[in-house]
């Protein structure tokens, strides 16, 4: 996006980083039958990190989020999310997926039930929450996105752009510590892309930790306090967005950016 | 290359076309889509010609030449040989067969009654405007059953120990998953280990009392053997067990707690005891009402445990997986004449000695098996058709499986399916028909009988009947067909993947 000039700082670069990890990834390795798509990740991640992860198609960039709530399953390494090491305990898995939530590149959203219903569903059924609780703290978070007004209606009834924040508010209703975005924008029109992105700089803003998938580099500037790029399953090179921007290491990324950036 | 790419773009003027004819009109919309050519025209007339003459012949049958009176057969003969009409008179004199087969004319009130209250519970059910959507669900599927049961043989059923273990065990386990299901409690308290370790005990007494035999005594006229009495107390042990955790905890509602033991109470009383009905043994039923017992048990069955089949064809788990694809190839692949002939001629070989299964509840058995098999390939149709992300929509917000598979998939995929779910309970219900074949009545049975009676044998009372029983079947099948069809329209939510 603007690429051109350098802005300053923001204030959200400024926001203390807690030494509390998020989330720990250690020589992590997967397959897909013969398909090595992730090979020794290593990744740590601190509490309140906003981090952007970019890198061409096909190079483990979702596998690799998925892995973090169990959507996809690591054979090799150690994944830790929020002090709760994934392993094939079903238990786990659930205390992970409470406290992580994510944000599909095609929103996911349940088109059989409102919006309404949509966001007060796990809080509901998961965190067992009563009704008239989970439709205020809904209400809440559809302010946040802006579209209280569309509470009533049926998914199919909105546009790309609302349904994206729709998704993005039904993952906050379950409170979660870590937020995963998987291409959030790149299913939705250029005029959408923007009411997406300000709600997600909204929540870098205050402070959640958030890992992204995403080719929006506008984004990564001002909201990131880290790029990664990966390519062919390999996190290949990860620095401060400006440097990493400014000055890439390794020729891969280079050829990566000149492509993205033109 | 170059000339081919623009090969569309005409190098010449073309002509005018003419001004379009005036489409409006109904006059226009027949000229334009009966009588556009010579060719049209004629098979128009031809095709026209044809159906007045069918609907002439049919009219005059069931109507101008038809004998709507008479006392037998004499009423329906043409002189001179020939036919005339339909004979009306037949239907009328026999609707009572038709309806109730040979249920004593006493006791058809009874089955009057069970007609009326379905009628209103299906009515309550299926309009959406009527209240109370959930209270009538209860009665329709659970009270309506016993009570129809019972209404129709007339009750006082003699349950034997392991009969009344078993109600009991089911009890049982409603309130320990109830109790389990409080947050706070889990089923690995001691307590609830205890109650849990009990009712795998109970469950397995009564496994051992169908082969090894015991000593049997009187308890309040019901007859125990020593196995299923003790698994009887080993249950009733499990559910107070399980009860003092609820309560203890506090957490639970009254209702939640007792509501399963008074349940079963109330299935055996209603089961064992004397409402001084006569009984009705169920080789008398027969006509409508044997139909829809056939057809509405199937149906009731199928839906359920076809889902539970195609879930379970879709399971992660291999044996469960291949439980139910070999059960599903084998109810698919037999056809429902030879199901009914084996529950009727095999059965019994493999039974042990001494038990013996009425033949209509052979036959109930049958076809809620075979129309299960079909509808579990109807509905995972569905689940197939749902995107692999509301799966995972659903996983990254920690939903169960079965939360899961009750919220998100199933209602989109039996949506999805609805067409296909009536379809089968179209082909259901008429396949009932086919229960004549093990001596059973059903309605077209007893029109078939009907028109063998020497008092009504006239050359049109096989077609009256057969038109008559035709015409009920279709009623019954297009009613199902128009609802199926305003369900969807309620269903769409506008969403279009
Ligand atoms: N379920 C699967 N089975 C087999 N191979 C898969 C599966 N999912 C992904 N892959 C392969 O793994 C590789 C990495 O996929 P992934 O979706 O993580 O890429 P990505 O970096 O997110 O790409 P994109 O930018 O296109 O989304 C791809 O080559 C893909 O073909
Ligand atoms: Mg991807």
């Amino acid at each position: 996006m603007s690429m051109t000039q350098e802005s300053a700082p923001t204030p959200t670069k400024k926001m203390e980083i807690s030494d509390e990890v998020a989330v720990e990834m250690d020589k992590v390795n997967k397959w897909f039958g013969e398909f090595h798509v992730l090979r020794d990740i290593n990744l740590t991640v601190q509490k309140g990190e906003r981090i952007v992860i970019c890198g061409p198609s096909g190079s483990g960039k979702s596998t690799m989020i998925r892995c973090i709530n169990r959507l996809e399953e690591h054979q090799k390494g150690r994944i830790v999310v929020d002090g709760i090491e994934l392993t094939g305990d079903l238990k786990k898995i659930d205390e992970v997926r409470r406290e992580v939530g994510m944000v599909f590149q095609h929103f996911n959203l349940f088109p059989h039930l409102t919006i309404m219903e949509n966001c007060t569903l796990a809080p509901i059924w998961v965190r067992k929450m009563p009704k008239k609780k989970a439709e205020e703290i809904a209400m809440h978070y559809l302010e946040r996105v802006k579209i209280p007004e569309q509470a009533h209606k049926y998914p199919g009834q909105l546009s790309g752009g609302q349904q994206q924040r729709v998704a993005i508010a039904r993952s906050l209703c379950m409170n979660p510590r870590i937020m995963l975005f998987d291409e959030p924008t790149s299913a939705l029109d250029p005029e959408m892309i923007k009411e997406v992105l300000d709600v997600m700089v909204g929540l870098a803003e205050e402070g959640m930790t958030m890992l992204c998938v995403t080719h929006e580099m506008g984004f990564a500037r001002s909201v990131a306090n880290r790029v990664i790029f990966m390519d062919r399953g390999q996190i290949v090179e990860q620095n401060e967005p400006k440097a990493f921007f400014e000055n890439p290491q390794h020729e891969r990324t280079k050829l990566f950016l000149s492509q993205i950036l033109h | 290359m170059q000339e081919h790419a623009n090969a569309y773009v005409s190098t010449k003027e073309l002509p005018q076309l003419p001004a379009p004819r005036n489409d409006a009109g109904p006059i226009a919309v027949l000229r334009k889509n009966l009588f556009a050519t010579p060719v049209d025209t004629i098979l128009t007339l031809v095709c026209g010609l044809f159906i007045v003459w069918a609907i002439w012949n049919l009219f005059s049958f069931v109507w101008l030449d038809a004998v709507f009176e008479g006392a037998d057969r004499e009423a329906c003969l043409v002189e001179g040989g020939g036919h005339g009409g339909a004979c009306w008179a037949f239907v009328e004199a026999k609707l009572g067969q038709f309806v109730y087969g040979t249920y004593p004319s006493a006791e058809r009130w009874r089955v009057d009654t069970v007609f009326l209250l379905l009628a209103l519970l299906t009515a309550g059910l299926l309009i959406p405007n009527v209240p109370y959507k959930r209270i009538n669900a209860i009665l329709l599927f659970a009270v309506f059953p016993v009570v129809t049961l019972v209404l129709l043989t007339g009750g006082e059923f003699e349950l034997a120990g392991g009969a009344i273990a078993l109600v009991f065990v089911l009890a049982a386990a409603a309130t320990l998953s109830a109790v389990g299901s409080v947050p706070r409690i889990s089923l690995s308290r001691l307590e609830m280990r205890i109650a849990t370790w009990l009712l795998l005990g109970a469950i397995a007494l009564m496994l051992i009392a169908i082969v090894l035999d015991t000593p049997t005594f009187e308890i309040l006229g019901f007859s125990f053997s020593l196995l299923t009495m003790l698994a009887f107390v080993a249950t009733l042990g499990a559910i107070g067990l399980s009860m003092m955790v609820g309560f203890g905890s506090g957490q639970t509602t009254i209702k939640s707690m007792v509501a399963p033991l008074v349940i079963a109470a109330l299935f055996i009383f209603a089961m064992t005891a004397d409402f001084d009905l006569r009984y009705v043994p169920t080789n008398l039923w027969g006509g409508l009402m044997l139909t829809l017992v056939v057809a509405l048990s199937g149906i009731a069955a199928s839906l359920p445990f076809g889902v539970l089949l195609a879930l379970g064809r879709r399971s992660h788990m291999p044996a469960v997986r291949l439980i139910c694809v070999i059960f599903i190839e084998f109810w698919r692949g037999v056809p429902l004449i030879t199901v009914l002939f084996m529950a009727t001629f095999m059965l019994p070989l493999f039974m042990p000695e001494g038990v013996n299964f009425n033949s209509l509840l052979r036959a109930l058995v049958g076809v809620a098996l075979f129309a299960s098999a079909y509808m579990a390939e109807v509905v995972r149709g569905g689940l197939q058709a749902i995107p692999k992300g509301q799966y995972e929509g659903a996983d990254a917000m920690a939903l169960s499986y079965w939360q899961k598979t009750r919220l998100i998939i199933l209602p989109q995929a039996l949506k999805i399916v609805i067409p296909g779910i009536v379809n089968t309970f179209i082909g259901l219900f008429k396949d009932t028909s086919l229960v004549y074949i093990i001596g059973l009545a059903d309605l077209l049975g007893t029109v078939k009988r009907g028109f063998a009676d020497p008092n009504w044998i006239t050359p049109t009372t096989p077609a009256t009947g057969l038109l008559f029983a035709a015409f009920v079947y279709w009623c019954f099948c297009f009613g199902m067909s128009r609802y199926s069809i305003f369900v969807e329209r309620r269903l769409d939510t506008g969403h279009k993947r």
